[in-house]
């Protein structure tokens, strides 16, 4: 596979380590309420769908983004690539 | 129909008119008490276990496509029982012990193989770990035994005892590993169940379960609804999707794992190896040809193809272990959809929806648990109570943080 | 036989070859599998089930017959094609699969029984007793298994691997492929064309129909010729595309140095390219197929278009008289094209009672092949004219088509499925291709040489137009371009078995017989009779089996459907896959700083990952390591040792929020470490289990340097971006991974702070007031050489960490050794260090696995609840606090000179040997020297609470059984005075 990847253009995927879904940027807040809970569901439970997947993929053998790649896991097609931190950002999350 | 020598022969003689299929193609009935989805090997395994063991007859099985088209089709026909921990062991050596009474139990003969499975050790920090495995399979009633290096070079000659990167210091033998031929299984539990009544209803695809007031009253199909007093879900690499039909998410992904066959060879690989210090397995099928795979490709997907990086991976753990194997060529490789859970472990449990079961997670190490599983899901099916090997495969066991993490790797099922 | 004119072959050159142990001449430009037929050699192989005798079936890839076992010693190369090698002079070549020998074969005794080895016999029977299966039938159908042999020497011959990018990929330089290029090269684009043929050309050579006035093998030389001249296009003859993968990367396998005896000096056999394309062409031509008849395997019955290939390529006949068989008319030009050469075409045998007449034979119209005879080779086959009445024709060869399958393989990797196209009775590749994929010319089924190249052009032009470039239509050279005409017709009625796949022995009767048994999808026809899975994947054989089946099921060949074809396109040497990583270079070797100093002191090495580390440092008179190791750890207590420790990761946080940052990533306070201090940090992953230890020094304010162990560097890292970049992206907080920058030594011992002194630049204070446990900074050594130092230590003597720029870590080694000679200082290597941090009872490898928690190390504490950090929430599940949890404890022997095995499980004394009275086991063991005993670290169920307590270790798997007692896991200076001295 290749990914475009925002800032160098295309890398092949072999450069890259692949973590999951990208959901696990929403990491819950550990002092909250509830903390228990939405931490089983933030780390355990998956959407794993058969089309497009928004997942994270870190450039280990380049630059050190983690990407988010939107990838379709029934043809592997890219779709888009984002920064993680970007992402993250657009999620609210800060310091 | 019986099966054996005596009938091939008295067909052989006759015109080999008296066969007659496998299993019968019915058309749904309206209702079943219980009904599987998915018709896999762990599917039909269950449908079997139900009719045969259960004392339940109105048991429907329904595939979307043909029966044994997914994992139990495409995989390296490994069966072995060699875990670590008090979760997985039991219900491992159960399912070995199915294994070897399995073809008189079905009259059909799978080719259940026990030739050994190796474990190769290269690092004292891996003997240390596969020494505590060992004891614990010992502990555990199960077969297993240390042998040294020259022991191995007598059995396996082929592999590199010379020039390796990583040398070999050892392995551990399980005598009672070894292959079975996986078509077979699938066809063989499919006449099993069909002989005892059970419908396999082919090209017939779940597209959505009828809930009500939290009850699951059956399962919309392709071809219709059919009424069902349980459903029981067995789908390996599409558990989520079709969980998600009832409104479930699951502590599992799907990706994809590739095997591979070499060209038919006169006999080299006595039994199956595993490398232990990169990511290759390897044994020999009767027919010559070498069948072998590696790691996930690593990326979700429900593609059953992977990618390259992964084949040269496989090729060079296959050279490292077995340098005679450079002129040995690649002739197939194939790819399937697991269902890689959280812990590495599967899951065999009542969901929050009444009447609707799963069994699912199995990681890629579904094939050899394949009559286990359809045991201990027929049993939770029939009686509401796990089987008592299974008992640790609770869906909430990673809300209770009671985790079966063979590996150790924690919550990324691709590294499982 | 070798035909008087025509070829092309370079008949002025002799090369001599060996088969079977004979000797035998051809030419350059010959094929192993045209040089035997060209001797007179019809038998080459034996099939796989029945051990039939199998002369040649094709020309090319897809040949299912003619396997040999090729080259000697460490390069025999078994199941190799012979039509696909190119002959050498020297060549050797054996058959495969026949004992005693290829003419006389014990195993053909099988054919008799074929009646009752039907397809999928072994289901029904073997299964009693059920002991039975491994000791007796499964080792006599091991025995006769597989084909060729492998050998048991290392492949003496290097693999090479390499990228190549281009704009356009063609795939086959058969007519539409050589035209694709020109267009698309005459246009600048950059263009790799490869073809699997030593001759490019494909099927121009193997015909005799004219392009532009000349013969089509000239047209293709004259094409290639202008090819070679652009610059901007890569020619790749030998070279399989094997492989359509992801985003444009094909797969493909450069036969480098197959056509030579040995391969040049320095050249690799064969080279794995990767091939990286922005569009790719399929130009991979069309396969024939046979028609089943009775014994329609017998040598000297082929593919008539491989018939033709040979008279025409290679000017070979198997025979003087030879008839045609055919349904399309495609035959008869097998037949001309015979004729023309000089061969006796005894008839035309033509299923279509409307077949046309062809000048110089009889055509048999509506006539069929019924039967064929000849023990080794064909002799005559038997004819049913359409009247009804028999006739036998005496021929050594007859060639069959069936018509013509476009070549799909690469079409259908990405899971493309088929299209039945009735026009030419085949199936077509789908449009759902592979992005970035087209397909062009007989592969696409258009199979006239016109539409060859004019499909070609025009595809090469979309190809260039997606990309942004024009190119113009090319003036297509003026060629045939005659309508294919053909009435589909599988196979002959009858009640023999005829063949469907050669090589597996899978005949008609075996589709009925699993037709019969309900095995009608198309895979469970291909998983019980085995058809199409032999080693040519069923290139010529699936067809006329799906036919057969969906006449039995009196369903449409489109509805019955086809079987998946997946890579590899022909099989691929794995030593090409593997390219240089096998043997020692299977994986990196990763070297310490000191890895020649410790080489020179004689030091053993050990595999820690990647890395070798110096395990211990034998001297003169040391017969066994323990010797080694006990010295090591005793000097080192006594006064003082050094070990290279550079491999534990190191990473530079830096930052105004670094601290902020840490005290995130550890689940113990990190916020208020003062600067110049250490402290120990737990790291745990989300779901609360430990991932990894290690030490935090804070340099300055902003500025910390965290070490990782040495297995996890990697991996922490990488975790700590993700929390930086993706969970609190706006903390002030820079990351660099510094494990091999810089060279680190542990100096460990009651003498180390005098050695240390001799290094450390002047003006710092080293007392331990000045310069306490758990103190670092930044300083020079020797001279003004930057240097990091750490009072911490793994072996609980007073010790400290020196780092320096890894360039200067063979300096500093040296200059260690040499100030430290004073006080005898020792090296040691990993497994001192390992007996001192088990004597102390610091968590390593065996108990950081991946399982434990903070709890079951004895560091709960450690676990704030008054931050969030990673994992602390999920550590707090009752499955993890449960009671009667595993604890870390000391374990000693009852014998103090019984080794307790790592590996062993721990169990109440006198308990039997059952997993319910598992209550942990051991996890590490050292023989230490100081306290003269055996000592371990083990888990065990409620430990603490356990001290005092014997236990009964076992590891039955190492036949070793003992008693041990509980102890505190610190079993050295457990109040830690030494490290504070």
């Amino acid at each position: 596979m290749i990914i475009p990847h925002p800032l160098l253009g295309p890398c092949d995927a072999q450069e890259f380590t692949y973590l999951g879904d990208a959901s696990l940027i929403a990491r819950p807040d550990g002092m909250a309420e509830g903390a228990a809970d939405a931490f089983y569901d933030y780390l355990y439970l998956r959407d794993n769908p058969a089309g497009l997947h928004r997942e994270l993929w870190y450039h280990e053998q380049g630059d050190r983004s983690w990407l988010v790649v939107t990838r379709n896991t029934l043809t592997h097609e890219i779709v888009t690539v984002e920064l993680a931190r970007d992402v993250a950002r657009a999620e609210g999350r800060g310091r | 129909m019986r099966y054996s020598g005596f009938r091939i022969l008295k067909e052989a003689l006759t015109g080999h008119k008296g066969w007659r299929p496998v299993w019968r193609s019915p058309e749904p009935k309206p209702q079943y008490d219980i009904v599987i989805v998915g018709g896999g090997g762990h599917g039909l395994a269950t449908a079997y276990y139900l009719a045969s063991k259960f004392g339940q007859a109105r048991v429907a099985v329904i595939e979307k496509g043909w029966i044994g088209g997914g994992n139990v089709g495409r995989n390296t026909t490994i069966i072995r029982s060699n875990y670590l921990l008090d979760g997985n062991e039991p219900f491992y050596e159960f399912s070995l012990k199915l294994w070897e009474g399995l073809e008189q139990d079905l009259n059909y003969n799978a080719m259940v193989s026990q030739r050994g499975i190796l474990n190769l050790i290269h690092t004292d920090a891996q003997r240390d770990a596969y020494t505590r495995r060992g004891n614990a399979m010992l502990l555990q009633g199960a077969d297993e035994q240390y042998l040294s290096t020259d022991q191995i070079r007598r059995e396996y000659p082929v592999l590199n005892f010379n020039d390796a990167r990583f040398p070999l210091k050892g392995g551990l033998a399980q005598r009672r590993g070894g292959t079975v031929r996986h078509d077979a299984v699938a066809w063989g539990y499919a006449r099993g169940a069909d002989l005892r009544g059970v419908d396999i209803i082919q090209n017939c695809e779940v597209t959505g379960f009828r809930i009500e007031n939290g009850i699951c009253r059956g399962v919309e199909t392709s071809r219709g609804f059919i009424g069902a007093g349980k459903v029981g879900v067995a789908v390996a690499g599409s558990s989520s999707r079709v969980m998600a039909q009832a409104g479930l998410r699951l502590p599992i992904e799907s990706h994809v794992l590739q095997a591979f066959v070499s060209e038919g060879l006169k006999p080299v690989m006595p039994g199956v190896i595993t490398f232990g210090a990169g990511h290759f397995y390897c044994s020999q099928s009767d027919k010559g040809g070498l069948v072998f795979g590696g790691d996930l490709d690593g990326y979700n997907s429900y593609a059953q193809r992977g990618n390259l990086p992964v084949v040269e991976d496989v090729a060079e753990g296959a050279m490292a272990l077995i340098p005679g194997l450079g002129r040995v060529r690649l002739l197939r490789m194939w790819a399937g959809v697991m269902d890689m859970s959280m812990d590495g472990s599967p899951i065999i449990d009542r969901t929050p929806v009444e009447g609707l079961y799963f069994n699912g997670g199995w990681c890629y190490g579904g094939f050899k648990a394949t009559p286990a599983s359809g045991w201990c899901f027929a049993h939770l099916l029939a009686t509401d109570t796990p089987h008592p090997t299974a008992t640790a495969y609770r869906l909430d066991r990673f809300r209770k943080g009671l985790m079966i993490d063979e590996k150790g790797m924690g919550a990324q099922p691709n590294l499982h | 036989m070798r035909l008087q004119q025509g070829g092309q072959i370079d008949r002025g050159q002799k090369i001599s070859f060996r088969f079977d142990g004979q000797y035998y001449k051809g030419h350059p430009g010959d094929t192993l599998a045209s040089a035997l037929l060209a001797n007179g050699v019809r038998l080459m192989g034996r099939s796989f089930k029945y051990h039939r005798p199998r002369g040649v079936l094709a020309a090319g890839s897809e040949e299912p017959n003619a396997l040999v076992e090729l080259r000697t010693g460490g390069r025999q190369e078994p199941n190799t094609r012979a039509t696909m090698v190119e002959l050498f002079d020297g060549l050797q070549a054996m058959p495969q699969n026949a004992w005693p020998s290829l003419r006389f074969d014990a195993l053909a005794i099988n054919d008799r029984f074929s009646n009752f080895l039907t397809a999928g016999f072994y289901y029904k029977t073997f299964m009693w007793p059920a002991a039975f299966w491994e000791k007796l039938y499964e080792p006599i159908i091991r025995r006769a298994a597989g084909l060729g042999s492998i050998t048991t020497q290392p492949d003496p011959d290097a693999y090479d691997k390499g990228y190549l990018h281009c704009d356009l990929l063609v795939i086959g330089a058969g007519p539409s492929g050589l035209m694709a290029a020109l267009t698309a090269g005459r246009a600048g684009a950059r263009v790799i064309l490869a073809d699997e043929d030593f001759r490019m050309g494909g099927r121009l050579n193997a015909d005799r129909q004219s392009i532009a006035d000349m013969a089509g093998a000239d047209w293709a030389a004259q094409a290639v010729a202008e090819l070679a001249q652009m610059p901007h296009v890569r020619l790749m003859p030998r070279c399989t595309v094997f492989g359509a993968f992801d985003h444009g990367i094909y797969g493909a396998v450069e036969r480098v140095s197959d056509h030579l005896l040995t391969p040049q000096p320095g050249k690799p056999r064969q080279t794995l390219w990767r091939i990286y394309s922005k569009r790719a062409l399929v130009c991979a031509g069309a396969i024939e197929r046979p028609i089943a008849f009775a014994n329609n395997d017998r040598p000297g019955i082929m593919l008539a278009g491989a018939l033709r290939a040979y008279a025409n390529r290679w000017a070979v006949s198997p025979a003087q008289d030879v008839a045609i068989f055919t349904n399309n008319d495609d035959g008869h030009r097998t037949a001309a094209d015979l004729m023309a050469l000089g061969v006796h075409v005894a008839a035309v045998i033509d299923t279509r009672p409307d077949a046309p007449p062809l000048a110089g034979t009889a055509v048999l119209a509506g006539a069929q092949v019924t039967d064929s005879a000849g023990r080794l080779g064909v002799r005559a086959v038997t004819v049913r004219l359409a009247n009804g009445q028999s006739r036998k024709l005496a021929v050594g060869a007859l060639g069959v088509t069936g018509g013509w399958n476009p070549n799909l393989g690469l079409t259908c990797h990405q899971r493309g499925r088929p299209v039945w196209e009735e026009g030419i009775a085949a199936f077509i590749p789908g449009a759902a291709l592979a992005p970035g994929m087209a397909v062009a010319g007989a592969a696409m089924g258009h199979f006239s040489t016109h539409a060859a190249l004019a499909t070609g052009a025009e595809a090469a032009r979309a190809a260039l137009a997606d990309l942004g470039h024009s190119a113009p239509a090319p003036d297509l050279p003026r060629t045939e371009d005659a309508p294919t005409r053909i009435t589909p017709f599988w196979h002959v009625a009858g009640t023999q078995r005829a063949w469907l796949d050669f090589q597996n022995d899978v005949t008609i009767k075996d589709v009925k017989l699993a037709h019969q048994e309900g095995f009608e999808a198309v895979e469970h026809l291909k998983r019980y009779t085995t058809l199409g899975m032999a080693t040519d994947q069923g290139k010529t054989a699936n067809l006329g089996g799906l036919a057969v089946m969906a006449e039995l099921t009196g369903q449409s060949i489109a509805q019955t459907g086809t079987t998946m074809f997946r890579p590899p396109y022909t099989p691929v040497a794995l030593g090409a896959l593997a390219g240089r990583s096998s043997g020692r270079d299977f994986r990196p070797t990763r070297l310490t700083p000191s890895h020649h100093w410790a080489r020179e002191q004689g030091a053993v090495f050990v595999e820690a990952g990647l890395w070798l580390r110096a395990q211990y440092y034998p001297r003169a008179g040391e017969s066994h390591w323990r010797e080694s190791v006990d010295r090591e750890v005793l000097a080192t207590r006594a006064s003082v040792g050094v070990c290279d420790v550079t491999t534990l990761g190191k990473v530079d946080v830096q930052g105004r929020d670094a601290a902020e940052f840490l005290n995130r990533i550890y689940c113990n306070g990190m916020a208020k470490l003062a600067v110049g201090r250490v402290r120990y940090g737990l790291m745990l992953r989300e779901d609360g289990i430990v991932f990894d230890d290690g030490t935090a020094a804070r340099l300055a304010e902003d500025h910390f340097v965290v070490t990782t162990t040495t297995a996890n560097a990697v991996a922490v890292f990488r975790h700590m971006e993700f929390a930086r970049q993706c969970l609190w992206p706006d903390l002030d907080v820079q990351l660099i991974s510094t494990t091999e920058a810089w060279a680190q030594f542990a100096l460990a011992g009651p003498k180390s702070r005098a050695v240390l002194e001799r290094l450390v630049d002047g003006g710092v204070d080293l007392s331990n007031a000045g310069f306490p446990f758990m103190a670092c900074a930044e300083l020079t050594i020797c001279n003004g050489c930057r240097a990091r130092l750490f009072r911490i230590s793994f072996s609980g003597e007073l010790a400290y960490e020196l780092a320096v720029p890894a360039r200067y870590g063979d300096a500093l080694i040296r200059k260690i050794m040499e100030v430290g000679a004073e006080y005898d200082i020792t090296p040691y290597g990993t497994e001192a260090l390992g007996v001192m941090r088990i004597e102390k009872g610091h968590a390593a490898g065996g108990e950081l696995n991946g399982t434990t928690t903070a709890r079951n190390l004895g560091l709960g504490r450690m676990v704030s609840t008054a931050k969030d950090s990673i994992g602390a929430v999920l550590s707090r599940r009752e499955g993890l606090v449960a009671p009667e949890g595993l604890e870390l404890v000391g374990l000693r022997p009852a014998n103090p000179q019984s080794q307790i095995p790592a590996g062993a499980h721990l169990l109440a004394q006198g308990a039997a040997l059952v997993a319910a009275n598992d209550l942990g086991h051991v996890t590490a063991s050292c023989y230490s020297p100081n306290l003269g005993s055996y000592i371990a670290l083990g888990f065990v169920k409620n430990g603490a609470a356990r001290m005092g307590e014997t236990l009964r270790a076992a590891s039955p798997l190492t036949g070793v059984d003992l008693e041990v007692q509980i102890t505190s896991p610190h079993f050295y200076d457990p109040e830690g005075e030494r490290l504070r001295a």
